[in-house]
């Protein structure tokens, strides 16, 4: 056991209880439980909102596989990754003040109470409740496994072991102190991450004897490392173009990024969260890909790309630091998990249960359910975490393509387009989880792009022929949905 | 406030609204294309004729730290100069 590396670790999670304390008492003095619970109230300011996003955002997958991916492939891959530079200011911007002020005129909580009042569907409705529910949860379970793994490399525990101190530090702060718990934390976890990767940064451009050295070594080792195309040439520029989409703008149709574009308190926060968010997403996402790199030259050899980044924290850094540093992922993992896991529960408790279930559900019995339902959820993700499947990134890559498929239209074009309506709504979902589930299985990376771009492609042509074909059926209902969300 | 469809009035912030999501997507467009351009118009030259800015390739460098830096201040020129703020809550009166 290194204990150098543990004791920052411990005095990080200690930190994230107490604020799950704090935001406890929130809870119990807010008006109206659900607001609180699942949104902090919209109080939300611009630093907080920004970090939330990005830490949000910045997931395993950023912190863990890419780094393992970029030590593989060059900086190829780290031009792949600075495709979410856009996120920062794009999904701000294009749901930014439209979706604040329409939330509010209805009363949302969720994203789906959004589809619910925009479509009036109670089809849409549940086809999102089930999206949500089955592609967060594999993310949720991709998630764990990052987190279990990381704690298992730097503290020398079982797998099991540490998946279970993971689980608990997370539970405990996200049951009792919900969204609030969750903005506040991943603030805090944003913070880390971005010293961790300063740090990381610098010490492994020391290590590796400058930049000019590294890159010389890399292209002595292999000259492609140092090109656009990657190590194998692999790289092509339309797959990595398509990336935009996928981790770029179609960012826009995942859940646990609408719901922050509801929570914030006024405009000023948007607008500061907006250039907040771009230079903390671009510097993160820049110096841990680029970490990944400069280590191949630091510490050749490492075969499992999961274990760079830990590793190299391990060798550039004194102990104490490498702990600072490895809270890092941890943070990232965590904040992912959190929010994860509030969206999972809003769409059990809110969507279904208290939309269709029990409407008459009293306060008091909403919060009972909701404290359970999310540690309950826990458990079954612990339990699918136990036994993992093996390529993190791809699992966690799967579900974020799945939910941008189904939802980037619905949201968009229901914020944009007054002749959307549910038949749209549900043609475009159907169609793009469909040919995303399809094109998956059987020809990913069709025409050399990502698996989402086509699924994104068709379901938008659904949503516009769909919405087009039926705009005869119900004219009363879409008129009143147009007063109720354009009207003054 | 409801009234008949004959009276429809938009909200007057969705105008804002949609001028500042339009200003979005051109952000992203320009970025796209820079991040591109630079990326694959620098790049696709055989790694050993490369030249070099502070150690990164220079393709690298115009493409990913430069277009970061850039495009981090254009955002905060954007928000700064272009964007209007409104109230979110639908009480307060609205002036156009």
């Amino acid at each position: 056991m290194n204990w150098d590396v543990i004791i920052p670790l411990i005095g990080f999670l200690v930190l994230v209880f107490l604020i799950g304390i704090y935001a406890s008492k929130h809870i119990s003095k807010a008006p109206d439980f659900l607001q609180e619970y699942f949104l902090g109230s919209r109080q939300l300011n611009g630093f907080i909102l920004a970090l939330t996003m990005v830490a949000t955002f910045g997931s395993a997958s950023s912190f863990v596989g890419g780094p393992g991916v970029a030590y593989n492939l060059g900086l190829g891959w780290v031009l792949l990754a600075m495709s979410q530079l856009v996120t920062g200011y794009f999904t701000l911007a294009v749901l930014g003040k439209k979706f604040a002020i329409i939330a509010r005129k209805i009363n949302a909580v969720t994203l789906i109470d959004f589809l619910k009042e925009r479509y009036q569907s109670k089809w849409v409705v549940l086809l999102s409740a089930a999206s949500i529910i089955i592609f967060l949860f594999s993310a949720m379970a991709a998630q764990w496994i990052g987190g279990g793994r990381l704690i298992e490399s730097f503290t020398g525990l079982s797998y099991t072991t540490a998946l279970f101190i993971f689980a608990i530090s997370v539970l405990v702060y996200v049951v009792i102190g919900g969204f609030r718990a969750v903005a506040i934390t991943d603030s805090l976890q944003g913070i880390v991450m971005f010293i961790g990767t300063l740090l990381l940064l610098i010490g492994t451009i020391i290590a590796g004897g400058g930049l000019t050295n590294i890159m010389t070594e890399l292209t002595l080792e292999n000259p492609n490392l140092v090109s656009p195309y990657g190590a194998d040439r692999s790289l092509t520029p339309l797959f990595v173009s398509s990336f935009w989409i996928l981790v770029g703008v179609g960012v826009v149709g995942l859940p646990q990024v609408s719901v922050r574009a509801m929570s914030y308190r006024d405009s000023k926060a948007m607008h500061k969260a907006m250039i907040i968010g771009t230079v903390v997403v671009g510097f993160i996402m820049l110096g841990m890909h680029l970490i990944g790199v400069f280590a191949r030259v630091v510490i050749p050899g490492v075969e499992v790309g999961d274990k760079v980044m830990p590793l190299v924290a391990l060798e550039v850094l004194p102990g104490w630091l490498a702990g600072i540093v490895l809270a890092a992922p941890m943070a990232a993992v965590m904040s992912t998990v959190d929010s994860f896991l509030l969206l999972v529960s809003s769409a059990v408790i809110k969507d279904v249960y208290v939309n269709y279930v029990k409407p008459s559900a009293s306060q008091r019995q909403v919060k009972t359910i909701s404290l359970s339902v999310t540690a309950l959820l826990g458990v079954l993700v612990f339990l699918m975490a136990v036994n993992p499947p093996d390529l993190l990134i791809w699992l966690n890559l799967f579900a974020f393509g799945g939910l941008e498929a189904a939802f980037i239209w619905p949201v968009v074009l229901g914020l944009y387009w007054k002749k959307g309506n549910a038949y749209g709504a549900f043609t475009s979902m159907f169609v793009g989880v469909g040919s995303y589930m399809l094109i998956h299985l059987n020809e990913p990376n069709l025409f050399g792009m990502h698996t989402v771009v086509v699924p994104i492609v068709l379901s938008f042509i659904g949503y516009i022929v769909a919405s087009l074909a039926t705009q005869h059926k119900h004219p009363t209902t879409q008129q009143q949905i147009t007063q109720r969300f354009w009207g003054v | 406030m409801k009234e008949d469809q004959n009276q429809f009035q938009e909200d007057p912030r969705f105008r804002i609204a949609n001028r500042e999501a339009l200003m979005g997507v051109g952000l992203a467009i320009v970025n796209f294309i820079w991040w591109f351009g630079f990326a694959y118009g620098l790049g696709q030259k055989p790694p050993e004729e490369y030249t070099y800015i502070f150690g990164f390739p220079t393709w690298f460098f115009y493409s990913c730290i430069v277009g970061f830096i850039l495009f981090s201040l254009l955002v905060f020129v954007m928000v700064k100069l272009f964007f209007v703020e409104v109230p979110f809550e639908d009480q307060e009166e609205e002036s156009e």
